[in-house]
């Protein structure tokens, strides 16, 4: 099952990734990370994710880090 | 299937310092993705320069030396003649490479040294707060031109991919931008590019990388991408300036 | 091997490669053109590194980038030209690169001229870059010393970890006298533990000066400072000439002192009890042994082809014991002449002997 994993440690909240995916589940987190930032969060409660790695690509920061397909 | 993960190259517990959206990041992943799947890791000597790219060796579990400021292709070419057989590679900023630094990069590209050269170019140094920069546009205000850049003042900012392509030392000169997923992965390709003529002998690889700088640009992440499109690639167009693998 | 009749710049440039130079970095300057020309024939044939850098910054830069892999590498260069690679040899010594510099000296400031000169004794002993660090310092004062101490300098550098200037002049770079090509007897330094090789099964090593924690960099240049105190205390070198009954001392370095020796000579036959000393490490300079000899000195002049640089230092060693006097009448040109020296000695001996 497609998904993404996200270390929220590492998000500066760019929010860069949430615009590439093409299925909108990049949602902004509504607490604070150790950064004191609001980091993302990936939501996909009907598994819409494909897998297509572009928030990785993106992310300026490894916070995604890893993709899977 | 794990299609995308960090790269090996990186130090376990790195933590980037760059500011938020800074493209960077990106930049220094996609070496640090070709360094792993080219087998480079344990055979290349990074030489870094001073700016925000410095930093880049608390990040890539690499041999690293820092050169001062603008001498990092002077530097690279000690090790490369030194150890012919490394894998010698320099990331430099804008700055570094262009401005303070342009005579190393040139005559390293006219010697012809095979090394790889992968340049950040942001229009201004970021470091010390935005200031004017070889490759800040026309009209750009920075802190050292308050009134924006203009020709009386301060003259024209410098492309630097293709004053590299007229070098006859170089293999392969690029330009580059990380504004959108496509341009990523183009911009992977190029770097590879950059490496492979390194690993072939074939002269100096070198890579110019259109890149944001959100903080003294007083933008945010997506508006400094959407000014790379819209401002920086009518001055600086991304494409191949030489290739020598494709003449 | 024998003697034989070798040019200053030459026998450097020889020892060198004797010395297992692998890389040469340079831009020419006179007068030390040769030991690149020199180099730039040599080095190809024997599948060594040679780069006609573009500039002196380049080469001291690129000695740099193949120190850093434990290469024996140098650069040679003359005085303003010098000037230029400040900046880099505050980095190797910081960064603990064993760089190799030949400097031969001409006059300054500025471009100056091409004559001989001793004006860069402040520039290569208290260092003309920035921050907190110091360089060894060799001082030849013949053509054999050239070949002995070009093998010491990459030694010492090696040895240490770092940056070492071989200070010659334009009368020992341009002059040719017998000189023998000694063996280099020095044993293998082991750079395994810091050399870049590429981290191949290991972790990554970084050879920066970059210390922005403030408690690591403050370390950092504690531990240069032990460092350099450990040279303090093991590689002082000097000569000394009749100074076993000497009451009155010249003090000189590099060439000049062969004009002390025979100063000396000349003194002995008038009566005055003259002796020289000859420091041949600059860093570290040999104080103790100076200000020993200061005891029984009523003067201890210092001869030097400058306005009174290495005189700082040799006040510093005497520290009020006896009379110091600067005899500095040319700061390039001509040498000052044995009979310019003993006329000088003998006026300031008869202040002496008159008790004045």
């Amino acid at each position: 099952m497609a998904h993404i994993v996200i270390d929220e440690n590492r998000c500066k909240s760019c929010y860069l990734c949430m615009a590439v995916c093409p299925k909108g589940l990049i949602k902004k987190s509504t607490h604070i990370n150790n950064l004191g930032e609001y980091a993302v969060e990936f939501c996909d409660p009907n598994n819409e994710c494909v897998g297509c790695a572009m928030c990785a690509t993106r992310c300026p920061d490894l916070a995604i880090t890893e993709v899977h397909k | 299937m794990l299609v995308f993960e960090t790269p090996k190259s990186f130090k376990k517990d790195f933590k980037y310092s760059f500011c938020k959206g800074c493209d960077h990041g990106v930049a220094i992943r996609l070496i640090a993705e070709l360094i792993d799947e080219m087998g480079l890791k344990g055979n290349t000597i990074l030489t870094t320069s001073i700016g925000c790219s410095v930093t880049m060796y608390d990040f890539l579990d690499l041999d690293c030396i820092e050169a001062p400021h603008g001498r990092a292709m002077a530097v690279a070419t000690g090790v490369k003649r030194a150890k012919p057989d490394k894998f010698v590679l320099t990331y430099q900023g804008d700055g570094d490479f262009a401005s303070i630094g342009l005579a190393e990069s040139m005559h390293a590209a006219l010697r012809g040294e095979n090394v790889t050269a992968i340049c950040i170019n942001n229009t201004t140094y970021g470091m010390t707060g935005g200031q004017l920069g070889p490759t800040t546009l026309m009209g750009q205000v920075t802190t050292t031109s308050p009134n924006g850049r203009n020709r009386e003042y301060y003259g024209y900012p410098i492309r630097i991919a293709e004053q590299i392509a007229l070098c006859d030392g170089t293999a392969y000169s690029a330009r580059v931008s990380l504004d959108t997923v496509p341009n990523i992965k183009k911009a992977k390709a190029a770097i590879k590019k950059a490496f492979e003529v390194q690993l072939k002998g074939l002269g100096t690889g070198f890579v110019e990388i259109l890149s944001t700088c959100p903080t003294n640009w007083n933008m945010t992440p997506e508006q400094a991408h959407e000014r790379v499109r819209n401002e920086m690639m009518k001055v600086f167009p991304p494409g191949i300036y030489k290739d020598v693998t494709e003449e | 091997m024998a003697k034989e009749l070798i040019k200053g710049n030459y026998a450097i440039a020889q020892a060198a490669l004797n010395a297992g130079c692998e890389c040469y970095f340079g831009y020419p300057i006179t007068p030390q053109t040769e030991i690149g020309e020199y180099l730039s024939l040599k080095m190809p044939e024997a599948g060594l590194a040679y780069v006609s850098a573009e500039s002196e910054i380049a080469a001291i830069n690129m000695v740099l980038g193949a120190c850093s892999t434990g290469a024996r590498a140098m650069t040679t260069s003359s005085s303003c030209a010098v000037s230029l690679m400040q900046e880099a040899l505050s980095y190797a010594a910081s960064d603990e690169l064993p760089v190799v510099l030949v400097n031969v000296m001409r006059a300054g400031p500025g471009l100056g001229s091409i004559y001989p000169a001793q004006g860069d004794y402040y520039q290569s002993v208290y260092g003309g870059g920035n921050g907190d660090y110091r360089m060894v310092v060799y001082a030849p004062s013949n053509v054999q010393e050239c070949i002995e101490l070009t093998y010491k300098t990459f030694y010492t550098a090696h040895k240490y970890r770092t940056p070492v200037i071989l200070l010659a002049d334009g009368v020992l770079g341009q002059m040719m006298e017998p000189a023998e090509f000694t063996q280099y007897s020095y044993p293998p330094v082991d750079n395994s533990s810091w050399a870049l090789c590429g981290a191949n099964g290991r972790a990554g090593k970084k050879i920066c000066s970059y210390g922005p924690d403030e408690a690591k960099h403050i370390q950092h240049v504690k531990d240069l400072f032990e460092k350099y105190k450990l040279i303090a205390e093991r590689e002082v070198m000097y000569e000394e000439y009749m100074t076993d009954d000497a009451d009155f001392l010249l003090v000189g370095f590099g060439s000049i002192a062969r004009h002390l020796k025979a100063s000396v000579k000349v003194l002995r036959t008038k009566g005055i009890k003259a002796g020289m000393f000859r420091p041949i490490t600059l860093f570290p300079f040999p104080e103790k042994r100076l200000n020993e000899l200061a005891d029984r000195c009523r003067e201890v002049m210092t001869v030097e082809m400058n306005m009174g640089q290495m005189y700082t230092d040799v006040r510093l060693a005497v520290n009020g014991k006896t009379k110091t006097t600067l005899l500095n009448l040319r700061p390039a040109g001509e040498w000052m002449s044995v009979e310019e020296i003993t006329e000088a000695v003998e006026k300031s001996t008869e202040k002496i002997y008159a008790g004045i």
